[in-house]
């Protein structure tokens, strides 16, 4: 059994905390994904499950065995490192047979996981090159090969597309995806690109200075962010949060924004109720903010809002508009045969029922 | 118009480039120039004060070098330089490269204030050093002898070779270290299998000036060692070719060129390696 447990986990470096107590569970043969910005624990906490580094309390399980005090050898894991790591002056053959030489495997042995690795990743005609003859992709598919050939119970791959170009790194997530599949392995990700962490895991674990912010799959923490950060974070372009205050108008809760009102969507109506007067953060995706008499597709529409196209970015299969309404920006993802143009006034409709509360102070959904 | 300006170019860049470096060059060969033609000059020619001293002009003789070889115990001196230089390189760039990774790779408590510390004891000079040094070297027992330099060199090696290699180390990823920890060395079988080979220029750089520093000293072996036999290169030519206020200069400066042989041979072979030493560790 391959499944990871992490039992409240806190790892300090001098007086920074850089893992703030952290409980995570994470199932056989899964793809998780720790996500994050720079500083937030989620490399760290990846090197104390690989026992590169020693927490400062807390428990790491692998299977069923507690490996606290199990050396990184031990512990039957394989790593691949965001700079790839390999071992200069050895060839490829044998920067992947390394691994198995250290654990005294029969030659054939070696030979045939080598050359079984090497066929996946198709760098067969490369195991007789060093290091500094190979081009980033193909050192990566080296790092990659070093790690399945020792047939690990877990991957711990730490941001290991970070170095590649755009091209390359999209042609690698899907390979990465193939090849978890076919190896029925548990894959623990590290990365601080959320488009990365939505498109290959089964879930993916938000993490923010030290501490875990949600975790859930790609669509739960998309369409159900628990809280501000997370709801800003995940999703490309961001959602747009503005502020305004929760009144009561007729039967329906609404927040009135400086020049004009939303209403709360059904299933918040009660919540609403209990913040009567509050000011609160409201937050849209943008693709759910409609440009256009005829364009909404959505399920609530709102009032029509007049509101000065100010940027009007082509991306082929969708335009992205920025949209000013006295004072506020609200960014808009909407269909290429929009009407809608640069320096020129249009009517703006949100699906309130799309609509994302959070508390003001605490950034979390509003309860 | 293409093939004049080629030519002009080639003509600019010998002025602009190598012209100026040639009284550089005259500057930094000189010594090495007189002291080959004056190991080579006749005594007449030498100690005649009308001659002119910049080139020989009554003929070559290997006088000075055969009374070098046979009359003073110069091939022992050579003998006793090679072992202590090579013997105390040894032991310290061994010891260097051990200190150096700990200091690069480990995390404890005041390492970087202990990697300072060590430098700085390579600050201290050795003028002053070989007072309380000779003390510890008779108390060893090893006075006049060539196991007083094994000793004692390393005190000045060590720090060197030591600062040297951790620039050195610091450059290569930890990464590397880390994912052969996890393929199953230990700490000290990532040392040997995977650092040292990664950091042959570093290291190669490292035994180079050790040797030269070595080979070059001449304080603590003057102040260490009395008897003619056990004297080391650069005191021997000195002690026994300088007689009272007499200068055997003939075969002061024989004994000075071949003195000099073993560091240029290396020098011209491994200059790439002392080159990339300047630099290594001058970029983190």
């Amino acid at each position: 059994m391959a499944d990871v447990t992490v039992k409240s986990l806190v790892k300090r470096f001098e007086n920074v905390v850089a893992v703030n107590n952290i409980d995570l569970k994470i199932d056989d043969k899964e793809f998780i994904v720790l996500v994050g910005p720079s500083g937030c624990g989620k490399t760290t906490t990846l090197r104390v499950i690989a026992g590169l580094e020693e927490p400062n309390s807390g428990e790491i399980y692998i299977g069923d065995r507690l490996v606290n005090d199990v050396p990184p050898k031990d512990r039957n894991i394989a790593m691949v490192f965001q700079n790839y790591a390999l071992y200069p002056h050895m060839k490829v053959y044998n920067n992947m047979a390394f691994g198995l030489k250290m654990r005294k495997m029969p030659k054939n042995e070696i030979d045939r996981r080598v050359r079984w690795g090497a066929a996946i990743l198709g760098i067969e005609d490369l195991l007789h090159r060093k290091p500094r003859q190979l081009s980033g992709g193909q050192r990566q598919r080296v790092a990659l090969g070093r790690a399945i050939v020792r047939e690990p119970q877990v991957f711990l791959l730490d941001e290991p597309l970070s170095n590649l170009d755009a091209q390359l790194r999209v042609q690698m997530r899907t390979e990465l995806k193939k090849l978890h599949s076919r190896l029925e392995a548990t894959m623990i990700y590290v990365t601080h690109d959320q488009v990365e962490a939505m498109s290959m895991g089964d879930r993916i674990v938000v993490m923010k200075d030290g501490l875990i912010q949600q975790i859930g799959s790609p669509l739960e923490v998309y369409n159900e962010p628990v809280n501000r950060f997370v709801a800003g974070f995940i999703g490309s372009p961001s959602m747009n949060f503005v502020t305004g205050v929760v009144q009561e108008r007729g039967s329906h809760t609404v927040v009135d924004l400086d020049t004009f009102s939303l209403k709360m969507p059904e299933r918040s109506q009660e919540v609403g109720r209990a913040h009567l007067g509050k000011e609160i953060t409201v937050g849209i995706r943008p693709e759910h903010i409609y440009v256009g008499e005829n364009s909404f597709q959505g399920t609530s529409k709102s009032q029509p809002i007049e509101a000065l196209v100010e940027v009007y970015e082509a991306m082929g299969s969708v335009v992205v508009l920025e949209l000013s309404v006295q004072g506020n920006n609200f960014v808009a993802q909407v269909d290429p045969n929009t009407p809608a143009r640069s320096r020129k006034s249009i009517k703006m409709y949100f699906d309130e029922d799309r609509l994302h509360l959070f508390d003001l102070r605490t950034g979390k959904v509003l309860q | 118009m293409v093939h004049i300006q080629s030519i002009r170019k080639r003509v600019s860049i010998v002025f602009s480039s190598y012209l100026p470096m040639v009284p550089f060059l005259m500057f930094a060969l000189f010594p090495f120039y007189y002291m080959v033609i004056t190991a080579l000059k006749k005594d007449q020619e030498l100690y005649n004060l009308k001659a002119a001293p910049f080139w020989i002009s009554e003929g070559l003789t290997g006088s000075h070098y055969s009374y070098l070889i046979t009359e003073t115990p110069y091939l022992t001196w050579f003998t006793n330089t090679v072992i202590v230089a090579v013997l105390t390189t040894l032991i310290s760039v061994i010891i260097g490269i051990m200190a150096a990774h700990s200091l690069a790779r480990l995390k404890f408590r005041g390492v970087d204030t202990f990697a300072v510390a060590i430098f700085i004891t390579y600050l201290v000079p050795p003028t002053l050093l070989f007072l309380p040094l000779s003390q510890v070297v008779n108390k060893l027992g090893l006075s006049d002898s060539i196991w007083s330099l094994v000793v004692t060199y390393p005190t000045f090696l060590v720090p060197f070779s030591t600062w040297l290699l951790l620039g050195y180390f610091k450059t290569i990823p930890k990464e590397i270290e880390e994912c052969a920890m996890i393929d199953g060395c230990s700490r000290f079988q990532t040392l040997i299998r995977i650092v040292l080979p990664a950091a042959v220029p570093g290291i190669i750089c490292a035994l180079l000036f050790a040797f030269t520093i070595s080979w070059n000293e001449f304080l603590y072996s003057l102040s260490f060692i009395s008897p003619t036999e056990n004297k080391t290169l650069t005191v021997g030519v000195v002690a026994e070719l300088i007689r009272g206020d007499v200068y055997y200069w003939g075969s002061l400066m024989a004994g000075a060129v071949l003195g000099s042989l073993p560091i240029v041979i290396i020098y011209v072979f491994f200059m790439d390696y002392f080159v990339s030493g300047l630099t290594a560790g001058a970029i983190k």
